[in-house]
Parts: C-alpha cells; structure tokens; sequence
C-alpha cells in the first residue's frame, strides 16, 4: 500500500551508510609499522550502502546477529545519529539532514521503543509524568485537563492501570515497565514506531503480552513498525517484510511468507535452519564456519564468504548486488544469481 | 543407583523482615549419563535449583531441608573439604555470561593448567598437554595459541566453548549448565547445543540444563522439569511434555510461542505475571493465572500425581483433560 499522497512508501531508505571512528585525534591516529610511522584512521563499518522500503501500515522487520547494524539502521531512522552517506525520506520529505528544530514536528510521528525497559524510563519520574511529558512536549497548548484524560486513555489502551500513575519504574516487573514505554511511545499518536528488541529481555509468556500489544496497536491506529530483532519466531509472526543482514549489508528482502517458506540466500537459510524447533529432539541446523569477521575490516567481496559454502572466485571479489527475484523477494548473491546453490547441495 | 537423588529439597532466604521459600521441596533424579531439562520463566528457581546442587548457595539464601545425593553421597552435609573435591572434579557448572566467569586479568592457559593442577598431582607440561586436547574437543582451532590469550581476545562463542572445555577439564559426571546459551546469537548456539550433546553423549556425563528456551530442551535433553514458583509443577520424558503437556502452565508456556499461532493473529498469551516469593498464593501458585482453577485449588497445593505419561501437580487434571476445547486442539 503506497502512501496516497505521494504514491510512495512511507519510509524510503537510500543507499545508507554509517561509519564510527575508532582512532579519534591526530595521536591515536598514527601507527607505527614497517620501520615507519604513518597516519592510519580505523572505522566500523557499521552499515554499508543499504536500502530498504517499509509502506504504511506495514511492519517491516530487520533481523540479524550481533554486530550486523541493525540497531544502527534504527537509530539512523530515528534520527539519533547522523548518517555517514545515502539519504532517508519520510512521507516524501528527507530527513537525515534535518536540523533539531526541523526535526521536531517528525518526532511526534516517529516514536522509539528499546529493549531494556530498565533503561528507557526515568526511575526518578512517576509513571504519570513520565507519560505526560511527551504529550506536553509536543501539544504546548493542550490545557492540564487535556494531557490527563489523553494519558489516561492510552494507559487504558494498553492494559496499563491508570491507578499506577503515582508509582515510580522500578515498582513494576519488566512485561509492565515495557508497556508503560509503549504507552509513553503511544500517547502522541505516532504514525511510524521504530521497535529495537523491545521483547529480547522479556519472558515467553510476558513477550506474548507485549507483541498482542504491538498487533492491536497496529490494528487500531494504522501503525507502521520497524522491527529490530535477532528473534526469527517472532518475525514470522509479527512482520509485514524482512530484511536480512549482515555486518551492515542487506542480503535478504522478501515478504515473510516468502522468506519462511523458501529463503535464498546461504546466509538466510542458516539462519533459520539455527532457530530451535518444538518438534526437533536434536540440533539440526546448517553449519557456519568460523564466526562473524569484525566490522574494522571488511572483506572484499561479498561480507558473508567467510563463512559461505558456496563461495568461489567470484565472491571474495566482487560484492554481489542486490537482484529482484520473481516472487518479489530481493537477493544479493552471486551463487542465487548463477543458480548454483542447489547444484552444490546436491552434489 | 542413580547419578544425583535429589529428596525434598527446600531453599529459603532469610531477608531483613521476613523469610522466604525459593525452593518448596523438590525431588527428582538423575541417571548416569541422562540429560535433563529445567524449564520455567525468571523467578521460577531455576537457578537457584541449579546453585543448590553444588551447594553454592550465600547468604542469605540456605538450604533449609532435604537431601542431595550425589553417587551416594549428600553433598547438602558435605564440609568444605569435600566441596572442593565435589566441585570441578566431579561437578561442573557452565553459566550465562562466560565474561563474569572467565578471569579476564589471567590467560586461557592459567585458568586451566592452575584448574588440573589444583586437583590433580601433575606437572605443568602435562596439565598444558591436557588443556590442549581439551580445546580441541571443543573444536577451538590452534589451541597452542588460544592457550596465551586473554579472555577479551576471544568472541562470544569462542570463549563458552572455553568454558565447556573447562568445565570438562576433569572429566566430571554432571554439568549443570544454567542458560548456557542466551547470550549468544541463534547459530553460535546451535553450535554449541550440538557440541554439548556431542561431548555429553560420547563420554556419558549427565547434563542439567536450565533454560527458558523449550526449542532447545526439545533439542538437548531426554526429561524435562517444569518449574513455577519454587516448585515441579510437571516432569517426564521431553517429548510427551512438549507434544502433550498437563499442567495448566505448561500448556500456558508452550501455546504462547509465536510459531504456536498463525502469522499475524492474537498469541494465546498467560495473563499475569509470575507471583514474587514474598508474595506466593495460597493453594496452588499459579491459581490467579488459570482458567481452570477452582475453590480446591484456591486453598490446597496439589500433590503431583501420575498421570498419563507424566508426574504434574494439578488439582484438576482429569477435569481438563476431558475439557472439549483441548480434545478438539488435538484432534
């Protein structure tokens, strides 16, 4: 569904790249090697040249081990960092060079929820203020009256006590202070919610509460999510779309169904060959060699050949691109593109 | 006789006002050899079963009753003496974060030539030779070298297969691996599932692994212990309990994984949360949770009787598993 508008989608990404220093000043920057001394800059390379498209009232989810960017993808969305290069556009407006001020309207649409709701809410702030600033913040006109009954209907909304107003954080378990940070997202009637981990540190049966949450919210006000999670189970069943990543390359978009149903890329079958099933009474998984290279120096290439059985010449040179396949899903690999994947399994 | 007899064993806490039960009383036993599943979510006393065993409880928590018979002997009687010898030597313990249990100011090669030589009568080229073969049972590539590094040197994955190596280091008969995996991503853990029930299988060591994650005791273990509230609410071979379970809770725990329910559609989720232990309910623990719960179960904990091919604890058992609802989810 494209927005009406501007017939396109809601949130574009464009050939986005981020890149950390890690030798600040002209000191750390000079090495000592062969006899000389030279100048040398090292930088993570935390998301290379990506591009993704999430429409409204989809959710498109970014999955990934540790160390692939996805936070990083989240963070730039949501306009925390500074992109290093390619652009992001929002409703048809770009918003990675926005200044604070130009940025203000944006972030009542787009609103964030972290994984560590220990972390996210001020434990010095009662729950009432802590939802009542937002709605402040972005309404400087709305009358005390205003931003009470607005609180008090989204904690309604989320199955979240108005009578806890008065407590503080750490009065609360963990399923609760997250939807509480829902809550807090929710009460400027965001369009857009870029969800890091928001249930990695929750238990089986409170991460059911919260993603119910996350579904009716979504249902009732349109929402549009960016998904970030290393959780495949919960992909499949929350997510619009995915992308795959690795070390800050996407090597796997499809719709879910697509995905679950016939992954492509070696990587993307590893992956989910490594979820642990119900019905499996043994490990049962594809098997990676070696580990995740760092993100310092990347290897020529196509980042996952490393760990890839299907490598060859070709890989460890030339970073494969990404190719629409025809049942919509877009791959970037050389072995996809030459067809030779299942060629080699079988053989 | 089996590997480990564990009788009605209670834990308590004693905290500034008040005493609480962490364990009520639990019983199971292990075979030689066997692998066995602790499942139940955070505040269940998972951990603290698995702290118990090896009798490495602090203050303020202790063992308040019970028995823990390991090959014949009670390790809750034990002096520090034997402890020392149980530990390490015959029992091992592999933990969450390998970061807070690796010494990061020491090498590889210290912690584990200074582990063999504390408990065997060895020279130190033969205590490295040792460590090295070990290393290489975990598949960790150039052991010489890995033995010179520090613990930051490594990743995530490379330094749980260090601790697994060490913790086989003496050829125990137990390890007690609490959550061993969680912190690592999904193919890291694969790896090191497959690794440990490679190693627990080729030198018939039992296995205690506590996790949250019921995909992975399906994978790893034969039996399975489900805990609530300081208690065994359901035991018994892993696949009845995974493909047919008893306990409210259980059924609770399994149908609220996502591939449990189609795409896109409500997750059958467990109202409420679990109870804190200074707050258990009278009855049975997970009476407010429960659809099915009833006066009975309101006002007396339920003895775990047999039932079908499980142990549970559940007053009302038979009533639910006459319940229309569940004969036609099976059908």
């Amino acid at each position: 569904m494209k927005d009406a508008k501007t017939d396109r989608p809601l949130l574009e990404i464009r050939n986005l790249e981020k890149r950390f220093d890690l030798d600040h000043g002209f000191l750390e920057t000079l090495k000592f090697k062969q006899g000389r001394i030279v100048r040398e800059t090292r930088s993570v390379h935390a998301v290379n040249n990506i591009s993704l498209e999430a429409s409204r009232g989809e959710a498109l989810c970014v999955v990934g081990e540790s160390g692939c960017g996805k936070s990083t993808v989240a963070r730039l969305v949501a306009g925390l960092l500074t992109p290093t290069a390619g652009e992001i556009h929002y409703g048809g407006q770009r918003i990675d060079s926005l200044s604070r001020g130009e940025m203000q309207p944006l972030r009542k649409k787009i609103q964030m929820i972290f994984q560590n709701p220990y972390a996210s809410l001020n434990p010095r702030m009662t729950i009432r203020q802590a939802l009542e600033e937002p709605v402040r913040h972005h309404n400087p006109g709305a009358s005390a009256g205003e931003v009470r009954d607005k609180v008090t209907e989204v904690m309604m909304s989320v199955g979240v006590d108005p009578s806890w107003a008065k407590r503080y954080p750490h009065e609360f378990s963990g399923g609760q202070r997250q939807r509480i940070a829902i809550a807090r997202a929710l009460t400027v009637d965001p369009e857009f919610i870029i969800a890091d981990e928001p249930i990695s540190a929750l238990d089986v049966s409170i991460q059911a509460q919260v993603l119910n949450l996350m579904l009716e919210a979504k249902e009732s006000r349109g929402l549009t999510y960016l998904f970030i999670t290393h959780d495949l189970s919960v992909v499949e069943h929350f997510g619009t779309r995915v992308a795959v990543l690795y070390l800050g390359s996407v090597c796997e978009v499809a719709d879910t169904r697509t995905l679950f149903s016939n992954p492509k890329h070696p990587y993307t079958r590893a992956l989910l060959s490594a979820v642990p099933q119900l019905k499996d009474d043994r490990p049962n998984h594809i098997r990676l060699k070696g580990e995740i290279p760092t993100p310092i120096n990347l290897p020529q290439g196509c980042p996952f050949q490393s760990r890839c059985a299907f490598a060859d010449a070709r890989c460890k040179s030339e970073k494969p691109k990404a190719i629409h396949q025809p049942d919509g899903s877009t791959v970037a690999c050389h072995a996809v593109e030459e067809d030779r994947l299942d060629e080699v399994a079988a053989g | 006789m089996s590997l480990l007899s564990v009788r009605d064993l209670t834990v308590k806490f004693a905290m500034r006002d008040q005493t609480v039960t962490a364990l009520n009383g639990i019983s199971f036993d292990l075979a030689k050899g066997e692998r066995l599943g602790i499942v139940g979510e955070s505040g269940a006393g998972k951990s603290i079963t698995g702290f118990s065993l090896m009798n490495l409880l602090s203050r303020p928590g202790y063992i308040d009753n019970g028995q823990i018979l390991f090959e014949g002997e009670d390790v809750v009687q034990m002096n520090d003496k034997r402890l020392r010898n149980l530990r390490g030597n015959r029992m091992a313990m592999i933990f969450q974060d390998p970061m807070v249990t690796l010494n990061p100011v020491l090498t590889i090669g210290q912690q584990m030539i200074e582990t063999l030589m504390a408990h065997r009568k060895l020279s130190r080229e033969e205590a490295r030779q040792i460590a090295i073969v070990k290393l290489r049972e975990v598949y960790i590539p150039s052991p010489e070298e890995r033995l010179e590094q520090y613990p930051h040197e490594l990743s995530g994955g490379m330094r749980q297969r260090i601790i697994i190596a060490i913790a086989l280091l003496l050829d125990p008969q137990l390890i007690i691996a609490d959550e061993p995996t969680t912190a690592l991503d999904v193919t890291i853990q694969a790896d090191i599932m497959e690794l440990m029930l490679e190693l627990c299988q080729s030198n018939q060591v039992g296995l205690i692994l506590i996790t949250h994650d019921l995909g992975v005791v399906s994978q790893m273990t034969e039996r399975t212990l489900v805990m609530y509230a300081g208690r065994i609410i359901e035991s018994g071979r892993t696949r009845e309990i995974i493909n047919d379970p008893q306990h409210p809770y259980t059924q609770g725990l399994i149908n609220a994984l996502p591939q449990q329910t189609l795409p896109g559609q409500r997750l059958k989720q467990i109202p409420g949360n679990m109870p804190g232990l200074a707050s258990i309910p009278t009855g049975c623990a997970f009476n407010p949770r429960c659809k099915y719960a009833t006066d009975l179960c309101r006002s007396r904990v339920p003895e775990t009787v047999h039932y079908g091919e499980v142990e549970v604890a559940c007053h009302e058992v038979q009533r639910l598993n006459s319940d229309e609802d569940r004969q036609e989810a099976r059908a």
